[in-house]
């Protein structure tokens, strides 16, 4: 490709929709991840989920013919895979972060152990068919969420619950609120969603499960909301903005400007390399929940 | 919560030795036991598995040999973990200072390859570990100064090193004779193998010196903590910033000194690689040691010399499950991960457990 070619109507608008499908798993996930963060509870699992997500779509799609199957399928996958999270986290207070790590190893190890057994392959699953492939609605459905969990966080009561759980616990237990019943349901809801995420990888990007396809999305996708701030809007940005790294890293592989060739890896590690920029604080503080992580 | 509180370091009022080790170790069962629980859904005999994998751990030297070049990775990153939790930091970072520490010295390597022996040596090591040292540095740094979350930075630290070195391993620094991912091999001055007393022991095998190294670390990193002064301050400031604070121990140095000596120690995974077995770095070449070290502190509640005795436990595990793929038919070394999940698990309900009925006493050493 000659460089000429990026600065046609065509190209860029078409490098626009490819940025937004990218986005769409980031959306999903940085969502669910803001709904578990805003509660309380840190989130390293959200890859775990997502790869959950995936799979079981990808598989639940295939066995019914219908990705709608797959998509409801993952949420209630990782609704109750997230239910084993919170039951260390929140029941055994086990310590948060590890359980997140090792949740990230358990479904690493999960699938491939599954997939064996069920279609005889570590790898993939089988293709589907391209006419029960969903081609918009998974976008809709990303943008529908981030609406619905800013109006629930922000113009509802039990929307408060989770942000004062996240904030004041101590203020909603003398509220006569139980901090653990919202934790859950905000755990049991991140799981969901971000499986949700997971599946729109396998299929809406694709047409099956390959094995760790996640590829570090759900770390992504915790950084965009760090840099969103832990606010549901601003992280939708960030998403879009990482989508819009993602696709561009996709269209300058091979691509020679000069006698230089763009190494994709250098556009690969960005996002890692703005959160740790935004973390230090050189463009404003970015604030997480105060009893994040605390118990 | 400030990780080190689960792991503070209480006397133990040991009523009898049986209930001691149920307390320190009926995680790692627990864990071991569901784990192998889960192969009879899929129609495999558990007690099966576990012949398989204790076989493929230690059924001949040159098993035993692979078994204890993971453990010699493991007690790395294990102790790597363990001393930024005393000082109350979690370091999920070892992965990536592994990762810079083996790039470090093969870049070191490619650009001095003339450097006779045995400066060659000295030279090749300093730069490992400066490379991890200074990998550490950055979150500990940015925890003491610009109050940043030293897990999120180290986590997004492991994806940029991960990202440089496949920059630099493929399109820098290639093995022209090989299609595989992976740099050229690094001059015999460098190497240790030529000398390796420990190698000669399981023929053929990749365990080498580090394990000597490793052993060795842990055991100055258990006289650190018990007879110095800075390995007090280290633990107190960890256990108890406050207090330290206003005890005069310096917490915000401290901090940078348990991250800095956290990635000299993660360094010695990727020595163990480079120096010690291959001469080169291959893509993936750790199934993230990093994070099974988490482990590994963790079920030796962060007692350098129990991290021995875990090190080579999950190094067993994974050396075992790597046979599973051939041995049987629907299990694969995949399963190895289920395995260090559980046990992480399982270390964690153990906790619970230890709470409930022996009032937090997680029985250290």
């Amino acid at each position: 490709m000659e460089a000429t070619d990026f600065f046609s109507i065509s190209f860029i608008l078409s490098f626009l929709i490819s940025s937004l499908r990218v986005s769409v798993p980031l959306i999903f996930a940085s969502q669910a991840g803001l709904l578990s963060e805003r509660s309380g509870i840190v989130q390293i699992g959200l890859e775990g989920f997502m790869l959950i997500g995936a799979f079981s779509a990808a598989s639940f799609a295939h066995y019914y013919q219908s990705s709608y199957v797959g998509f409801g399928m993952a949420f209630l996958m990782g609704s109750f895979f997230s239910f084993l999270f919170s039951l260390f986290v929140i029941k055994f207070k086990a310590d948060q972060i590890v359980i997140g790590t090792a949740f990230n190893l358990l479904i690493a190890g999960l699938i491939p152990f599954i997939s064996k057994f069920l279609f005889n392959s570590t790898g993939s699953t089988p293709s589907l068919p391209i006419e029960i492939r969903l081609s918009v609605i998974p976008i809709l459905l990303a943008f529908l969420a981030v609406i619905l969990i800013h109006l629930w966080l922000y113009h509802f009561r039990s929307g408060y619950w989770v942000q004062f759980a996240g904030e004041h616990p101590e203020t909603l237990l003398s509220a006569g609120v139980s901090v653990d019943k919202v934790r859950y349901i905000c755990l049991a809801l991140c799981g969901g969603v971000a499986a949700l995420g997971g599946a729109s990888l396998s299929l809406f990007l694709s047409s099956n499960y390959s094995p760790l396809m996640t590829g570090g999305r759900g770390f992504i996708a915790l950084s965009a909301v760090i840099l969103g701030k832990w606010k549901p809007i601003p992280t939708l940005l960030a998403c879009l903005l990482f989508g819009i790294l993602d696709a561009l890293q996709i269209r300058l592989q091979g691509v020679i400007i000069g006698d230089f060739k763009i190494p994709v890896q250098w556009i690969q590690i960005l996002p890692y390399l703005l959160t740790i920029i935004i973390l230090a604080g050189l463009f404003g503080k970015s604030k997480a929940p105060a009893f994040l992580g605390k118990k | 919560m400030n990780p080190s509180n689960l792991f503070l370091k209480k006397t133990s009022h040991i009523s009898s030795s049986f209930l001691y080790f149920l307390r320190t170790s009926s995680g790692f069962f627990i864990g071991l036991f569901f784990a192998l629980l889960l192969t009879l859904i899929v129609g495999e005999n558990p007690v099966h598995i576990f012949l398989i994998i204790m076989k493929s751990a230690f059924g001949s030297a040159y098993d035993l040999g692979l078994t204890l070049f993971y453990t010699t990775s493991l007690i790395f990153t294990g102790l790597s973990v363990a001393i930024a939790f005393r000082g109350g930091l979690f370091n999920i970072g070892a992965e990536g200072q592994l990762t810079m520490s083996a790039l470090g010295m093969v870049g070191f390597a490619y650009l001095f390859p003339e450097i006779p022996r045995p400066f060659s040596y000295v030279a090749i090591f300093l730069v490992g570990s400066l490379c991890g040292a200074v990998w550490a540095f950055i979150p500990g740094y940015l925890k003491a100064f610009r109050d940043s979350h030293e897990v999120i930075v180290t986590m997004m630290l492991n994806f940029v090193a991960a990202g440089i070195s496949s920059y630099v391993i493929v399109n820098v620094i290639p093995n022209q004779q090989s299609q595989n991912p992976e740099s050229f091999i690094i001059s015999d001055s460098f190497r240790t193998n030529h000398f390796d007393f420990i190698n000669t022991l399981f023929p053929d095998s990749p365990a080498n010196l580090f394990l000597l190294l490793a052993i060795f670390t842990a055991i100055m990193l258990y006289l650190f903590f018990e007879k110095t002064l800075l390995g007090y301050e280290l633990k107190v400031s960890g256990e108890n910033p406050l207090a330290a604070e206003r005890a005069g121990i310096p917490v915000k140095k401290m901090m940078i000194i348990a991250m800095v000596l956290s990635g000299l120690f993660a360094s010695g995974s990727g020595m163990n690689e480079v120096m010690g077995f291959s001469g080169q770095f291959k893509m993936g070449f750790s199934p993230e040691f990093g994070f099974i070290g988490i482990a590994v502190a963790l079920m030796s509640n962060n007692n350098p010399l129990g991290i021995m005795v875990s090190a080579f436990l999950m190094g067993a595990l994974h050396k075992g499950a790597s046979d599973l793929d051939f041995e049987t038919e629907t299990i694969t070394r995949d399963f190895s991960k289920i395995l260090q999940a559980m046990i992480i698990f399982g270390v964690g309900f153990q906790y619970y457990l230890n709470k409930k009925f022996f009032r937090g006493e997680n029985g250290s050493h």
